[in-house]
């Protein structure tokens, strides 16, 4: 039963108590010069002020039934000014990529091109309703049927469905029309296969459409052993879900005699398409049997994360899935592209397993996609990956004799993992290792994912960091490692000690759940005497 | 090319430490008959002027909404947003950060979560809200799957004044799962009878109010019949200003409330992406799927916030989570908090008077075009006409007239009997000339 | 007596009445429990199915039955204070009573010493 990656979730020791001498010097404010303590919202907004100057209502008399609002919600105003600050002020504790290198592994990082927001503001896609009349919008179906085109070719695939919101939602989508595909043979197969190094996504996804997980054992040099699965594949298997390269950044050696085994048993090879930024342009997974592919557009064409979101997530499908491709989809007539949002707009062979949202998908990130892609070429795409494997293992070379490699055998793709082995005996945890990079000014590795190997910490350098950077950062882990080594524990244990925040109380955030701000309770004539 | 900072001498150099001979070589696991020799055919690199020319071109082609007399809603409303809300949200601090897991360095987005979810559980009267889903309708079909694990049952009543694309996103994850859906008949009119509907082996009726054709919903008597059979209340709302006038969900009795925020913050954007607002009672709380930020101390005893309760999340849960959803929309819910700030209560009543007030006058101003019909008593800022002949040209011909009437409910309910039904909604960026050419507009092309 | 399962289960059997729980050692694995699921009562549990869900911030893990029964009570206390699991799992934090057959074989279940020489090979 146990999960043993547990982990601190508190600051050493008890909860500090009430009045405890900052360790840092005092100020009045609080504040560290640049670094200022920003109030909630709640505590410097008042209700009567509003930052938006508005006409005044005519007063006619409403026709709103019996369901006019009958209190006013509680939410203060800030002006201009103010909600500037607030705001300013706010995003001056976040760490971006803007401001450094960012490797966190499996979530690519780079650089998000600025052209890519000028492009999507532009009125003709940013200011376009979803339902206004198709014959008022033929530039945005090009821009989704380009960028689709673009995807189905890069990733020698014949179909692409174009709407899902974000990774997850997208795996569900191909997930689906694995489904759809599978009673369309008058089958039941509900039987996924998902190797334990998987993105925790794919067994919640097959889960939520009523499949049954069943785990493929890692090989001890991080790969799936072709031999495994075919040991694990019958009548009742539905598909295999495999990350490609996967979650140790590895390239699964065994892929195409996977998939065949795959198809030979009846099933379908949906991969995740979460670290594609790593073989475009090298290698297309349609060439290696691949049935159902997500793009996460916010990785691998680099559209911002945004603070968690929004994503988008196109499936690319073989043509054993197409047909079941859900609404909307785009239909090219003699080269025209065709809206289909509709059952009745479907064409014979057209047999839609549904919808997955309303309108057409994420167009703001397709926008933004369209023109990394336009920007690269297929010449610049593939120099990405290139760049994007070259700086991971450069990386990995720089560290491989200090820090401890669990799958030395294989090159890495564009991500390089190690374990906690190298802290053995110095009393630092993986955790205590990524809170001093933050000290040193980095954002830390992925931590204790992929759960195959204990502590892990996984590597994303990306193609955005010039060799110097790279030289600079593997310097800084080297110093940290000699500095573990040596037993100087407190550069660990009690980062980070130069953020915005020490280490913050997990434990109490989950124990008593405080999600929303609440008014302070009045104070009592007691109280307020003494 | 401008963004790839290594050298050819940088490669070179990186490649022998490496200590390998060719970039090839670390791509050696590749099966060498899958690897590709050539590039892919495709167009080459481009520098910025160029792609703005080809895309410039592409946006060119279409209709942008401030451009025209425009009222088009039905799921998406155009709005005036103010010029800080886009300035901030493309600081690089808050554009380029990822998902808030290391807090001691992302306390920016994890306070803006926070206030995010104190705003929308004030607005729809609910106890707690996450940090936001992908958009309106995947927020109600989570909604759905949450109802199911509260209460170990798997019908569905859905209105038929739910919006048709939002029933289809329903229909398709309960398919898929093997859940029931019961949807009733599309209710143009708001007359119909959902109690009835009801019963003991319902788990959640899924209501939207304002509906899709415009009605105010009373959904006091449904949360009694609903609580009645042991099955919660879904309340759905497509525009969310609506609650600067109309009484939240959570006081007429809902029980989870999902709905589309796209009109406080964010662009039209031909339709993502937007950002689902999701809220519902505290003691659901551990089935809510999504993202929840919550409020700490740090070390040294300040006031903190960080991402918690993640235990319901795929990343630890795996195939028993609440939902396979990893991320939120978070820029998206950033551009709503800020936009809802700056209005603040007054702000907001008065920007949802504006639009009522819009509304009053298309409906009297459209009413009086002879052949017309408004089918509502009460709305919001959205209401239904019935046309003589085909909707659906009769969009086209005012279109070609540069009037973007309204949605021909045809489009999305297609051989339901619907044909000569258009879906109009009004808002503040509406002008009396506006308002006046369609009438005139309209009046010509029927 | 008390028994303890490969998965770190405890229980401890007095006529027809077994107590579960989870031990020393899984407690400290799992760091500050935060939140305990608790079945309801009447509930027919199977063998080496799942009884109760303890979750710390990071982790969420099964507690399985290590013998089938009935659930008769469940530690309410654990709701409004988990960290009960952490101070004395194998005491105040206990999390179900199960009504369990007479005699049921409990060959498989190893005694304290067994189960710490077990820890031992971890």
């Amino acid at each position: 039963m146990l999960n043993d990656q547990g982990r601190p979730t508190r600051p050493e020791g008890a909860a500090p108590a009430e009045g405890t001498p900052a360790a840092t010097p005092w100020t009045f404010t609080g504040n560290r010069a640049l670094r200022v303590e920003e109030p909630l919202i709640f505590e410097i907004g008042r209700a009567e002020t509003t930052g938006v100057d508005l006409p005044a209502p005519d007063g006619l008399a409403p026709r709103l039934g019996r369901l006019a609002r009958k209190a006013a919600p509680d939410l203060p105003g800030l002006t201009e000014p103010e909600a500037m600050r607030h705001y300013v002020r706010l995003s001056r504790s976040n760490y971006s990529i803007d401001t450094g290198l960012y490797p966190l592994g499996s979530c690519t990082m780079k650089h998000n091109p600025r052209l890519n927001e000028k492009m999507a503001r532009l009125p003709g896609f940013s200011d376009v309703h979803p339902l206004q009349p198709v014959s008022t919008v033929p530039g945005a179906l090009d821009v989704i049927a380009d960028l689709g085109g673009w995807l189905c070719r890069l990733t020698g695939m014949d179909a692409v469905a174009m709407s899902p919101k974000a990774g997850a939602h997208g795996e569900l989508c191909g997930m689906m029309a694995i489904k759809a595909a599978i009673r369309a043979r008058g089958e039941t197969r509900n039987v996924v296969l998902v190797p334990e190094s998987a993105h925790g996504t794919n067994p919640a996804t097959a889960a939520l459409i009523g499949m049954t997980v069943r785990d493929v054992p890692a090989r001890a040099d991080g790969t799936v052993d072709v031999e495994a699965v075919k040991a694990l594949l019958g009548p009742d298997v539905a598909a295999i879900m495999l990350t490609n390269p996967n979650t140790c950044g590895i390239f699964e050696p065994e892929v195409a005699a996977i998939a065949e085994a795959v198809h030979a048993a009846g099933a379908y090879f949906y991969a995740d398409g979460a670290n594609f930024n790593a073989i475009v342009g090298k290698v297309r997974p349609g060439d290696l049997g691949v049935d159902a592919m997500h793009i996460n557009l916010h990785k691998t064409f680099s559209t911002p994360h945004g603070g968690g979101g929004p994503g988008a997530g196109p499936v690319v499908l073989s043509s054993r899935l197409a047909p079941f491709a859900p609404l909307p989809f785009i239909r090219l007539d003699a080269g025209r592209p065709v809206l289909v949002e509709t059952e009745a707009g479907t064409a014979p062979g057209e047999t839609p397993f549904g919808r997955m949202t309303a309108f057409h998908g994420q167009m703001g990130m397709f926008t933004r996609a369209l023109a990394y892609m336009l920007s690269h070429g297929t010449d610049g795409l593939r120099q990405a990956s290139e760049d994007a494997v070259l700086a991971a293992n450069y990386v990995r070379a720089g560290l491989a004799d200090l820090m401890t490699l669990p799958f030395p055998d294989h090159p890495s793709m564009h991500e390089v993992l190690f374990d906690d082995g190298f802290l053995k005996e110095t009393g630092i945890t993986t955790l205590d290792f990524a809170k001093a990079m933050i000290d040193e000014g980095y954002h830390p590795m992925t931590m204790y994912f992929p759960l195959v190997v204990h502590g892990a910490m996984l590597i994303e350098p990306t193609e955005s960091e010039s060799k110097a950077s790279l030289d600079l950062f593997v310097a800084t882990l080297r110093d940290l490692v000699l500095s573990a080594k040596r037993g100087e524990t407190e550069r660990f244990t009690q980062a980070p000690r130069f953020a915005p925040r020490r280490r913050l109380d997990e434990t109490r955030a989950a124990r008593s759940p405080k999600l929303r701000w609440e008014k302070p309770k009045p104070w009592t004539a007691a109280e307020a005497a003494e | 090319m401008r963004y790839h900072p290594l050298t050819a001498t940088d490669r070179a150099e990186m490649l022998a430490r490496i200590g390998v001979p060719a970039i090839d070589a670390l791509f050696a696991d590749v099966p060498a008959d899958k690897l590709l020799t050539d590039l892919i055919d495709l167009p080459r690199m481009r520098g910025e002027l160029e792609v703005e020319r080809l895309m410039g071109r592409m946006a060119a082609k279409n209709v942008p909404a401030s451009s025209v007399p425009f009222f088009v809603g039905a799921g998406a409303y155009k709005h005036h947003v103010p010029a800080t809300v886009d300035h901030l949200i493309q600081r690089s601090e808050f554009l380029t950060s990822y998902t808030p897991y290391q807090p001691e360095i992302t306390q920016g987005t994890l306070q803006y979560l926070f206030e995010f979810q104190t705003q929308v559980a004030e607005l729809t009267g609910m106890e707690v809200a996450n940090a936001s889903m992908y958009d309106g309708s995947t927020a109600t079909g989570e909604a759905v799957l949450m109802a199911h694990r509260l209460t170990r049952r798997n019908k569905a009543v859905v209105s038929g004044g739910l919006h048709p694309q939002y029933r289809a996103v329903v229909e398709t994850l309960s398919d898929m799962a093997e859940d029931r859906v019961q949807a009733l008949p599309p209710d143009p009119l708001g007359t119909e009878d959902i109690l009835a509907a009801i019963d003991r082996d319902t788990s959640c009726v899924v209501v939207q109010s304002p509906s899709f054709y415009g009605h105010l919903i009373d959904l006091a008597p449904i949360a009694e019949k609903a609580h009645a059979c042991g099955a919660l209340l879904i309340a759905v709302f497509t525009e969310v200003v609506s609650l600067g006038l109309i009484e939240p969900p959570g006081r007429q009795g809902a029980d989870i409330v999902v709905g589309e925020g796209q009109s406080i913050g964010n662009a039209l954007g031909f339709g993502g992406p937007y950002v689902g607002l999701m809220a519902t009672r505290q003691k659901f709380l551990r089935q809510m799927p999504g993202r929840l930020c919550g409020e700490t101390v740090d070390a040294e005893n300040r006031r903190g916030f960080v991402l918690t309760l993640s235990t319901r999340e795929q990343h630890i849960r795996r195939d028993k989570a609440t939902s396979n959803i990893c991320t939120n929309s978070g820029l998206c819910c950033l551009a709503f908090t800020i936009h809802m700030t700056l209005l603040g209560s007054a702000g907001l009543e008065r920007l949802a008077r504006l639009n009522h007030e819009a509304a009053i006058k298309l409906a009297d101003a459209l009413g009086r075009v002879p052949g017309v019909q408004v089918l509502n008593d009460g709305f919001f800022n959205e209401f239904t006409l019935r046309v003589p002949g085909d909707a659906a040209a009769v969009i086209e011909r005012l279109a070609e007239r540069g009037i973007l009437g309204g949605l021909a409910v045809s489009r999305l309910e297609p051989g339901r009997g619907l044909d000569d039904l258009i879906v109009v909604a009004a808002t503040e960026v509406n002008t009396d000339e506006d308002r006046a050419a369609y009438a005139e507009a309209l009046a010509a092309v029927i | 007596m008390t028994l303890y399962t490969k998965d770190h289960e405890w229980i401890r059997i007095d006529g027809n009445m077994a107590t579960i729980g989870i031990s020393q050692y899984a407690q400290a694995q799992l760091g500050d429990v935060v939140y305990v699921e608790l079945p309801e009562t009447g509930k027919a549990i199977d063998k080496g199915k799942e009884a109760a869900v303890v979750e710390s911030v990071k982790a969420a893990s099964e507690v399985y039955a290590p013998i089938a029964g009935t659930v008769f009570e469940v530690n309410a206390a654990l709701t409004d204070n988990p960290a009960l699991v952490n101070e004395d799992p194998e005491g105040e934090g206990w999390f179900v009573r199960l009504h369990v057959p007479q005699g049921t074989d409990t060959g498989d279940l190893m005694d304290e010493a067994t189960y710490k020489a077990f820890l031992e090979t971890l």
